[in-house]
């Protein structure tokens, strides 16, 4: 029921909504919901004609049970029906809901349309209105096609009533938006834009918006309104705030008004010198009134007024022509750097972005960069942090860039894991484009690598090799770096490939002193190569053939290994290729030959860094230009980047910065992204057509999964290709599961894909994340994908593992359960007798127990029970039970949400070989899911 | 602006406004993804947050949250007092509004967010225009008793 039920209550409605609050269930609900259908159905397929009310009652209803989220798939008619009523309630509840399930039925459109033709010719303003938000709302090509050329008339005539015009001139919006070529420009454009001299403030409001969507596409049309626009700004900013009524909002006169004229005028540059004096009058006063001190304590006063500011600042940032503004506009958004409210932080961060990019500004924003960095180690939310973070890559030049990166990289130690990759990004670009000295750049990425190693794209660590090649003087600092970073007893990977590239091109250079002989260099690398994936491997391998060259003396040794079964008869392909070429070379050649195949790479042709374009696409193009960009497009580049190296003559052939050091191209280097997924050929379309399909769940999955439900690893699935593996660890409310995919043949894995999929309930409950794997696994390799997992709330489904991948020329789909459930989320409580009894009568309403006796699949043994019931996650709680033979457990369960207690009790019965489990908590739904995985365990 | 969802602290959706054309199973898909992440938010936590390409403005009141979804170029702050605009008007109109208004009279809200935000832009700002407009629906019509006292959204009663 209502609180208060004005205008037509009508009964009927209010008792069904009640009905549906009451429902226990969902299915109690959806049970209503069919009886409700099933009568309005019958209602409106009877004999007896329904009378305006009725119908307007039933048509509500369908709409609440399609707002419900239910499908409604009659009642348009009567909908429309109710359009040609003569009674304002029935007109109105028939166009709501017309606007809300539209249906794209021709015959239904025309009726619609016809109807909203009588009204808008009815010359009655409320009517009128109704056909206007109707169109509105709708604003669907059919609509623009019938009322594109009438609405501008409407809009501009002379008699129309002020709240039609306004209605007209945004539905006239919304039409241009989806169908600008249906509106086309005409004699109604200059009147439109004399509404901004309008008395009616309502009516100045709506043409704004109308004007400065049409004025970006036409700006040509619509530029006298640039000075209408300016006298009208005018006029409110000098206004006192009783002089608007009641469109002063909390003391600030027309805000929204204001911001809409200050927007318009962004779609021009700055206008000639009479307007401008005045313009700039306007912004000065905006400025001033920042620091006046304000008229009302409520958030709503300062929103307001600070909304005007902040649109102001960014039309001076768009005209950037006065250096007096800028300033100002920098000294007031440091102010806000440091107030006390997150919103005001926020924005000033990200407004501050932009002054930074302008050449009169770029030098006041960098005063504040003490507070940004600040920022970035105190502010507790996550989405400050990232402006933080954005700020400070926008300020960043020759003359901090040594400070801001040490910054960034601390951050990213603790950095959340959602914009880690953006930081890795955000620094090696940094630290390349304002390296004065470029050892501090490899060292800068060396520290990329060993904090945020898994976040390090390929592309950073290309990026390295190509600048050490390509930069004589860097070369033997980074050999000696990257041996020393090598000796760290577990090194990622990626310093794995950058070590192994670089000391097999340059680890002559440090070769003479005998800590690091070729003998130690060949040996330190060795040892790491067992755990890496194939593709580092490879890339090992190609450095010992390196070496082969450079250090003659170790020659021998590497001949033995290049020899040994685990590389000659490797399971991968290509290892096994490249083990027998390498030996087979360093056998046969020359010395001469040596020396000229396995030459120093030559340098690199100097263009785009591949990791700006890989934050370009990250973010957009408008993020990511900066000071330097911009100051080009001016005048003269004074300090640009690093000096160009000499281009390379054939720069079609461009060596690729692969992981292939011989450049020999014995493997096309495997694609970063997913392959597409169509226009490659009529093959892979066929592939792709069948690849939509998840595939049923595998045989055998429920078994394996209930085996998980007490342990985290194992072996989750295998069949005659593929073994998937899991290793997973949880704490409270979060996890973390490393699954790994091995391939058991000999042939390459393409278009490999897993997906994770949780079922719609699921989605709310369990938030999973996880970045895509490699396409292509070799044969014999293995992959590994990580999932951060968050339980949110309480959860019974299980999400499902899809993988599809091409093995051969087949297709492959299999589908499997992933073991994350519930009990993962237990943390163990110990508990005296006395407490445990005392929560187990507090938990006694009947919904909070579930017990299950079930007979043993198992032998009954004591301590594989116990090891299961720990396992589960439960705290084994001796001495609790009275009868010893009892098992009894106590935990809690961590969602992001909440925490919910529980106990459970296990009393088996040798004799009838049975189990009885009961389980107490605070939640029924929890109860329930335990109760079920346990009784499976046993 | 794109479009605007209320919905409660429960995860309800209690009113949803799409100003782009998009399927259902979309919308539904943005619904669920948006409760989800707005619900998660700390109360401290800033107004504002970037997702997808766009900008999510939304503020909490009592039971309601109140959620836009805007374009890189619009301005944060004057969407956060569209909101409260609109939650003044539904406080005017019903009288203290609490979630069961919304509830029960989701068709008035609908029809006051109308007059208030058309296309998703602002119509008319002056909230005694936009309640002259509604109420003529109600004119003629009989005022039935107060039958519930919930808590109000605004946490004060007819101030003004």
């Amino acid at each position: 029921m209502p609180a208060v039920s004005k205008g037509d209550g009508m009964r009927g409605l209010a008792v069904f909504i009640s009905d549906i609050r009451n429902c226990k269930s969902k299915e109690a609900e959806i049970k209503r919901i069919n009886k409700e259908l099933a009568n309005i159905r019958s209602k409106f397929k009877g004999d007896k004609a329904l009378d305006g009310y009725s119908k307007k009652k039933y048509v509500c209803k369908l709409l609440f049970i399609f707002l419900l989220g239910h499908d409604i798939d009659f009642g348009h008619m009567e909908a429309v029906n109710l359009l040609s009523s003569n009674r304002y309630t029935e007109k109105q509840i028939g166009y709501l809901f017309i606007s809300v399930l539209v249906n794209s039925n021709s015959e239904l459109i025309r009726l619609i349309n016809n109807a909203i033709k009588n009204d808008l010719a009815s010359r009655n303003p409320t009517f009128m209105g109704l056909a206007l938000h109707c169109i509105a709302n709708v604003g669907s090509r059919e609509m623009a096609e019938a009322f594109a050329g009438e609405i501008p008339k409407i809009l501009v005539a002379g008699d129309t009533m002020d709240s039609v015009k306004q209605s007209a001139a945004l539905c006239l919006l919304r039409l241009y938006r989806t169908s600008p070529d249906l509106v086309p420009m005409g004699d109604w454009t200059s009147r439109v834009v004399h509404l901004l001299n309008d008395q009616h403030l309502g009516v100045v409001t709506a043409a704004t918006s109308l004007i400065t969507t049409l004025a970006q596409k036409n700006p040509e049309e619509f530029k006298t309104s640039v000075s209408l626009a300016v006298s009208r700004l005018s006029r409110i900013v000098t206004s006192a705030s009783t002089d608007l009524q009641d469109y002063t909002y909390y003391f600030v006169p027309a805000p929204w008004l204001s911001v809409k004229l200050l927007r318009l005028l962004q779609c021009y540059p700055p206008p000639d010198p009479a307007v401008r004096g005045r313009l700039t009058e306007c912004l000065e006063t905006i400025l001033n009134k920042a620091q006046e001190p304000p008229k009302s304590k409520k958030v709503q006063h300062s929103n307001a007024k600070n909304a005007v500011l902040f649109e102001a600042i960014s039309l001076i940032i768009h005209h950037d022509s006065e250096p007096n503004l800028l300033v100002r506009a920098c000294n007031q958004l440091g102010q806000f750097l440091q107030h006390r409210e997150t919103n005001l932080r926020y924005l000033a961060l990200e407004s501050m972005c932009t002054l930074a990019s302008s050449e009169f500004s770029h030098e006041a924003v960098k005063t504040h960069i003490e507070t940004v960095i600040n920022a970035l180690k105190t502010e507790r939310d996550v989405s400050v942090r990232q402006r933080a973070v954005d700020l400070l890559y926008a300020m960043c030049d020759r003359s901090n860039a040594q400070q801001i990166v040490a910054e960034m990289l601390s951050y990213l130690e603790t950095a959340d894991y959602s914009i880690r990759e953006e930081i890795v990004l955000k620094v090696a670009i940094l630290a390349e484009k304002y390296a004065v000295d470029y050892t501090w750049y490899v060292d800068t990425i060396l520290n990329l690598i060993r904090i945020a190693g898994d976040y390090v794209s390929e592309e950073v660590w290309y990026r390295v090799i190509q600048i050490v090649i390509n930069r004589d003087d860097v070369q033997g600092y980074a050999a000696k770096t990257v041996f020393e970073a090598l000796q760290a007893p577990a090194c990622h990977e990626n310093l794995v490939k950058v070590g192994g590239y670089i000391l097999g091109e340059f680890g002559n250079l440090i070769a003479g002193d005998p800590r690091s002989s070729p003998l130690i260099q060949f040996n330190l690398l060795h040892s790491k190569f067992h755990l890496c994936s194939v593709p580092t491997r490879a890339l090992l391998l190609s450095t010992y053939i390196k070496f082969v060259n450079l250090f003659p003396e170790v020659k021998a040794t590497i001949q033995d290994v290049l020899r040994s079964d685990s590389q000659l008869k490797n399971a991968d392909v290509e290892l096994q290729q490249r083990a027998v070429e390498y030996l087979r070379l360093s056998t046969v050649a020359s010395t001469d030959i040596l020396a000229t195949v396995l030459e120093e790479m030559p340098p690199f042709p100097e263009r785009e860094s591949s990791i700006l374009a890989k934050l370009k696409k990250k973010k957009g193009p408008s993020t990511v230009t900066d000071l330097e960009e911009s100051k080009r497009e001016r005048s003269l580049d004074v300090n640009g980047g690093p000096e160009p190296v000499p281009a390379s003559t054939s720069a079609a052939s461009t060596p690729s910065p692969s992981a292939d050091l011989l450049g020999l191209g014995a493997v096309p280097p495997a694609p970063t992204g997913p392959p597409p997924s169509s226009g490659g050929g009529l093959l892979v379309d066929v592939f792709s057509d069948s690849a939509s399909a998840v595939a049923p769940l595998a045989p055998g999955s429920e078994d394996n999964f209930a085996r998980f439900v007490c342990k985290n690893n194992g072996v989750l699935f295998e069949n005659q290709l593929l073994q998937i593996g899991l290793k997973s660890e949880f704490r409270q409310n979060l996890g973390r599961m490393f699954i790994f995919y091995g391939n058991k043949t000999s042939t390459q894995f393409l278009n490999f894909t897993p997906t994770l999929i949780c079922a719609d309930d699921l989605q709310a409950n369990l938030n999973l994340q996880t970045k895509p794997v490699d396409p292509t696994v070799d044969g014999g390799a293995q992959v590994q994908q990580v999932v951060n997992i968050e339980c949110v709330s309480d959860f019974t489904e299980a999400p499902v593992l899809n993988i599809q991948f091409r093995y051969g020329g087949t297709f492959q789909n299999v589908s499997v359960k992933l073991p994350i459930t519930l009990n993962k989320f237990f943390q163990p409580t110990e508990m005296a007798s006395q407490d445990f009894f005392q929560r187990w009568k507090q938990l006694s309403n009947p919904q909070q127990e579930v017990q299950n006796i079930f007979k043993a699949k198992h032998p009954m043994d004591t301590e594989i029970t116990k090891a299961k019931i720990i396992g589960f996650g439960s705290a084994l709680l001796e001495e609790v039970d009275p009868n010893p033979a009892n098992f009894v457990g106590a935990g809690i369960i961590h969602t992001k949400t909440t925490q919910i207690g529980c106990l459970l009790r296990l009393e088996p019965n040798l004799q009838a070989q049975m189990y009885r489990l009961t389980l107490r908590t605070s939640k029924d739904t929890v109860s329930q899911r335990l109760c079920e995985l346990l009784s499976e365990q046993f | 602006m794109q479009f605007m969802l209320l919905f409660s602290r429960q995860g309800k959706l209690r009113l949803q406004k799409w100003y782009v054309p998009l399927s259902d199973k979309e919308k539904k898909k943005i619904t669920r993804e948006l409760v989800q992440t707005v619900l998660a938010r700390k109360p401290k936590m800033c107004s504002f947050l970037e997702w997808r390409d766009l900008k999510i403005v939304y503020k909490r009141y009592a039971s309601l949250y109140f959620c836009c979804a805007i374009e890189d170029q619009d301005n944060e702050l004057i969407t956060l007092e569209i909101i409260h605009r609109y939650v003044e008007l539904l406080d005017k109109y019903f009288g203290s509004v609490c979630e069961l208004d919304i509830i029960f009279n989701f068709e008035k809200a609908y029809f006051i967010l109308d007059e208030f935000l058309l296309g998703g832009e602002v119509q008319e700002t002056s909230k005694k225009n936009v309640l002259k407009a509604i109420e003529q629906a109600d004119l003629l019509q009989e005022k039935t008793e107060n039958m519930f006292h919930s808590k109000s959204i605004i946490g004060y009663k007819k101030a003004y």
